[in-house]
C-alpha cells in the first residue's frame, strides 16, 4: 500500500474537489427565483436525447454483436479494437468526420444529390443522435458482445442436436442473455449521454436542441448569469446521480474488456440468411464507424499545412493539460486503488464537467481572475473525470499485488517507500501505462470545461477546431482536427507502450 | 533462552487456537496434525500475523507479541511467494538487507554473494525466478533468510511443491544451515517422515489445541490415539 499519508491526501483532494464546488454551486443557486420555459425545454431535450440515442444504441448493437459474435473473418479483431476506439478519441474530430460524411455539402448528399432525394439535415436532434451513436453503438456492442460469448458453448450445441429453428435459439438462448445486459446497457449510454455537452454545441443549439449542460454553458457565456447557471447546474446534478446510481446498480464500468476475439461456436452459421444479415451488418457499422474518421484524414491532410502559430499554440497548451491531469489522475488513483477509492471516484461520473467548472469559477472568483486559470482548471476537471476509469482499470491488479504480497512485505518488514519502489509500482506498469494513456487522450480530446473559461490565448487544441468551424474555415479545422487525432493517439500509444516495455506482469 | 508461547488464545474467523509451550533456542521442531487443525494459525501467531486474543509470545524473555513481522528475530519461508519474481535475486536479497530504501550499501553485495554460495547458488544474483528450477527457488529464499540474520524460523512447509528427492535434499541444507547458525527452527509438515529426518522434537495440533513439543521418535512409535488416525496407523 501506498504510505497512509498520500491516501489522505488523495481522498481528501477528490473529496474537496466534490463538496467544494458542490457547495459553491448549491449557494448561488439560492439566489435564483424559477425555472423558465427555456429551461424546462432543455431538461426536457437532455431526456429526450439520452433516452433515444440510449434506445438507437442499443437496438443497432443488438444484431451487430451477433454478427461479431459468429463471424470470423478478415480484419475482425481490427473491427472490435476499433470499437474501444470511440472511448479516446475526441468529440470534436468525431463531429468533423460526420459533417463531412451526412453534412449540408458532405459525402451522403453529394451522393443522394443526383437522385433528386432531399437534402440530408445533420443540425438539430437526429445529429445530435447521430453523434451519440456514432460514439456509443461500438460501446454497446462491445457490452452485448461480451454477453453473447458469455453463453456456454453446450448451449448451443444443445440447439443444434434439438434442431432448433433461429425464433426458438432466439427465445431459448438469446432473449434470456439479452435481458439480462440490454438494460445495463442501455443505462450506461443513458448517462452518458445525459452530460452531453460537445454534441449539442457543435450539433445541436437554438431552442430545441438545447442539452443542460449547453444551457449551463450559454449562461455563463453569453449571459453571465451565473445564478442560473448554478441553478441548472443543480438539476443536472440530481439528474446525473440518480441516473448514475441506477445505471451502477444494474451494470458495471466497461473499460478494458478482455477476450472479445473469440468466436462463438454455432451450428446456425451456415443459414444463408444469416450470412447474408451478419455480412450486412458488419459491413453498414465498418462503413459507419470509418468513413468520418477517413473523411477527417483525407480533409485533414490537405489543411495541416495550412495551420497558423495559434493552432500549434493551442496544441502545446492540449499536450499540457493532458500530462498535468495525468500526472494529477494517477497521483490520485495510485492510494485510491482500493474498494472505498472506487467509490469515491465513482463521483467522477455523477458530477458533470460543466457543475464542477461552476463550481470551480465561483469559488476561484473572490481570489483571481478565472480565466487566467482556465488551462490548471481544465487539467483538474479532466483528471477528476476520467479517476473513475482509470481507478477501474487499476484496482483489480493493485488489489492482486497487495493480496499476493503482504505476507512476504510484512515479514520483511518493507517500508512503504521500498514498497512502491520495489513491488507495487513495478508489478503495475502495464495496467498503469493503459490508465495514463487513457487519461491523456480523453484531456487532450476534452471540449468541456475549457469552453467555459478560455480567453484566445489560452485555447486548448480541442477549442481552437470548434472555433476555426465557427469561423467556417474547415479546411484549417480539419487540419487541426488531425493533428489533434494524431496527438490523441500518439499519447495513448506512448503511455501504454510506456506500460508494457519491460513490464513485471 | 527460548521461544515461549505463554497461554496463548488466537482467533481466525470462526476458528480458535490454543498454545501454552516452549521451545529451546537452537532447536529443530516439526508441527504435525491434520489440514485445517492450526498449524498455520499457530506459525501466524508466532511470525505476528495473526495478534492473540489473550496470552503472550516471548523471544529471550523480551515480549514480542506487538511486534510487527518485520520488527520480530523471526524469519518465515512460505509454501510460496517467497521472493518477489520481477526482481533478480540480487535484488530480492538487496530488500532483506535493506528493507527501508532496498538499496545496496557498501558491502552489500558481497554478502548477497557469500550467503547465494552458502545455498550453492555462486552467481545467481543477476537471474530472475522464471529462470530457475523449483529447488533453486527455494535455496534463493534460504539465502534470503540467511542474510536476514534472524535466530528464529518458521518453516511453512515451503519444500510441498518439489519433488520428494529434493524436498528431503532441502531439508538437509536447512538442518545444516541452522545447525551451522544456531538457529531455533520451527517446521510446518503434513508428513511424519519429514518430522523423523528433520526434528527432534514435534508438536502435534489437533482442532486448535496445541500439544508442548515431545520428543518426535517416541511420539512417532508409539503416537496417542488421536495422531494414530492421522497418520493412518490404525
Amino acid at each position: 500500500m501506498a504510505p497512509r499519508a498520500f491516501s489522505i491526501i488523495a481522498a481528501l483532494t477528490v473529496a474537496g474537489l466534490v463538496i467544494g464546488p458542490v457547495t459553491a454551486v448549491i449557494l448561488r443557486a439560492e439566489a435564483f427565483s424559477g425555472f423558465r420555459p427555456a429551461d424546462w425545454q432543455a431538461l426536457r431535450f437532455t431526456l429526450l436525447q439520452a433516452t433515444l440515442s440510449g434506445l438507437f444504441s442499443v437496438l443497432l448493437a443488438v444484431p451487430l454483436a451477433r454478427a461479431l459474435a459468429r463471424r470470423q473473418f478478415i480484419g475482425r479483431g481490427l473491427l472490435v479494437a476499433l470499437l474501444g476506439a470511440p472511448f479516446i478519441l475526441p468529440v470534436i474530430v468525431a463531429v468533423l468526420g460526420l459533417l463531412a460524411v451526412f453534412g449540408q455539402s458532405g459525402l451522403l448528399n453529394r451522393l443522394l444529390a443526383p437522385l433528386g432525394v432531399p437534402e440530408v439535415q445533420i443540425y438539430g436532434l437526429h445529429g445530435v443522435l447521430l453523434a451519440h451513436v456514432f460514439f456509443n453503438l461500438p460501446l454497446a456492442t462491445r457490452l452485448i458482445l461480451q454477453g453473447w460469448l458469455a453463453v456456454p458453448a453446450e448451449q448451443f450445441r444443445l440447439a443444434a442436436t434439438l434442431g432448433m429453428g433461429r425464433r426458438a435459439m432466439w427465445l431459448s438462448i438469446e432473449w434470456p442473455m439479452l435481458r439480462g445486459i440490454v438494460p445495463g446497457a442501455f443505462a450506461v449510454i443513458f448517462v452518458i449521454c445525459l452530460s452531453s455537452f460537445a454534441v449539442a454545441l457543435t450539433l445541436g443549439g437554438g431552442p430545441r436542441a438545447t442539452t443542460l449542460e449547453l444551457a449551463i454553458y450559454q449562461s455563463m457565456r453569453f449571459d453571465f448569469d451565473l445564478a442560473r447557471a448554478a441553478v441548472l447546474g443543480l438539476v443536472q446534478l440530481a439528474l446525473a446521480l440518480t441516473a448514475g446510481l441506477i445505471a451502477l446498480r444494474v451494470t458495471a464500468l466497461p473499460v478494458a474488456a478482455k477476450g472479445l476475439d473469440r468466436q462463438v461456436p454455432r451450428w446456425d452459421r451456415t443459414d444463408r440468411w444469416a450470412i447474408c444479415t451478419d455480412a450486412a451488418w458488419i459491413a453498414l457499422a465498418a462503413l459507419f464507424l470509418l468513413a468520418p474518421l477517413l473523411m477527417v484524414t483525407l480533409n485533414g491532410l490537405a489543411g495541416i499545412t495550412t495551420l497558423g502559430s495559434s493552432v500549434w499554440q493551442a496544441a502545446g497548451h492540449s499536450i499540457l493539460v493532458a500530462l498535468g491531469s495525468t500526472a494529477l489522475c494517477l497521483f490520485w488513483a495510485l492510494p485510491l486503488a482500493t474498494r472505498w477509492g472506487e467509490w469515491l471516484g465513482l463521483a467522477g461520473i455523477a458530477l458533470s464537467p460543466l457543475v464542477l467548472g461552476i463550481g470551480l469559477f465561483l469559488i476561484v472568483r473572490p481570489f483571481a481572475n478565472p480565466f487566467e486559470l482556465a488551462l490548471y482548471v481544465t487539467a483538474t476537471v479532466n483528471a477528476f473525470v476520467s479517476l473513475p476509469f482509470v481507478l477501474r482499470i487499476l484496482r483489480p491488479e493493485a488489489e492482486a499485488i497487495r493480496a499476493d504480497y503482504k505476507r512476504l512485505r510484512d515479514a520483511l518488514g518493507l517500508s512503504g517507500w521500498a514498497w512502491l519502489r520495489w513491488v507495487f509500482l513495478p508489478r503495475l506498469k502495464r495496467p498503469l501505462g493503459f490508465a495514463a494513456g487513457l487519461t491523456a487522450a480523453l484531456s487532450m480530446g476534452d471540449l468541456g470545461v475549457i469552453a467555459l473559461f478560455a480567453d484566445p490565448d489560452r485555447a486548448t487544441l480541442p477549442l481552437k477546431v470548434y472555433q476555426l468551424m465557427g469561423a467556417y474555415r474547415m479546411e484549417q479545422a480539419a487540419g487541426a482536427a488531425l493533428l489533434l487525432l494524431c496527438l490523441s493517439l500518439g499519447l495513448f500509444w506512448l503511455f501504454d507502450r510506456g506500460g508494457r516495455v519491460g513490464s513485471a506482469t | 533462552m527460548a521461544l515461549q508461547l505463554d497461554q496463548i488464545q488466537a482467533r481466525s474467523g470462526a476458528f480458535d487456537l490454543s498454545a501454552n509451550f516452549a521451545v529451546q533456542a537452537g532447536q529443530r521442531v516439526a508441527i504435525i496434525g491434520a489440514s485445517g487443525s492450526g498449524k498455520s494459525t499457530l506459525l501466524d501467531v508466532i511470525a505476528g500475523f495473526l495478534h492473540p486474543v489473550t496470552g503472550v509470545v516471548r523471544w529471550a524473555e523480551q515480549e514480542i507479541t506487538a511486534h510487527p513481522p518485520g520488527d520480530r528475530p523471526i524469519s518465515i519461508l512460505f509454501q510460496d511467494t517467497n521472493l518477489f519474481p520481477h526482481l533478480t535475486i540480487g535484488q530480492n536479497l538487496a530488500l532483506a538487507l535493506n528493507p527501508s530504501s532496498g538499496r545496496l550499501r557498501a558491502g552489500d553485495a558481497e554478502k548477497i554473494n557469500t550467503s547465494l554460495a552458502r545455498v550453492g547458488l555462486e552467481g545467481f544474483s543477476e537471474r530472475r525466478l522464471s529462470e530457475m528450477s523449483g529447488g533453486q527457488q527455494s535455496r534463493a529464499a534460504l539465502a534470503r533468510v540467511l542474510l536476514q540474520g534472524r535466530p528464529v524460523l518458521l518453516l511453512d512447509e515451503p519444500f510441498a511443491a518439489l519433488g520428494p528427492a529434493l524436498k528431503v535434499e532441502m531439508l538437509a541444507l536447512v538442518a545444516e544451515v541452522a545447525d551451522a547458525e544456531g538457529l531455533t527452527v520451527l517446521l510446518v509438515s503434513h508428513d511424519p517422515q519429514d518430522a523423523r529426518r528433520f526434528a527432534s522434537q514435534t508438536i502435534v495440533v489437533e482442532a486448535g489445541q496445541v500439544s508442548p513439543p515431545q520428543d518426535t521418535a517416541t511420539l512417532l512409535d508409539n503416537p496417542p490415539p488421536e495422531l494414530r488416525a492421522y497418520l493412518g496407523a490404525g
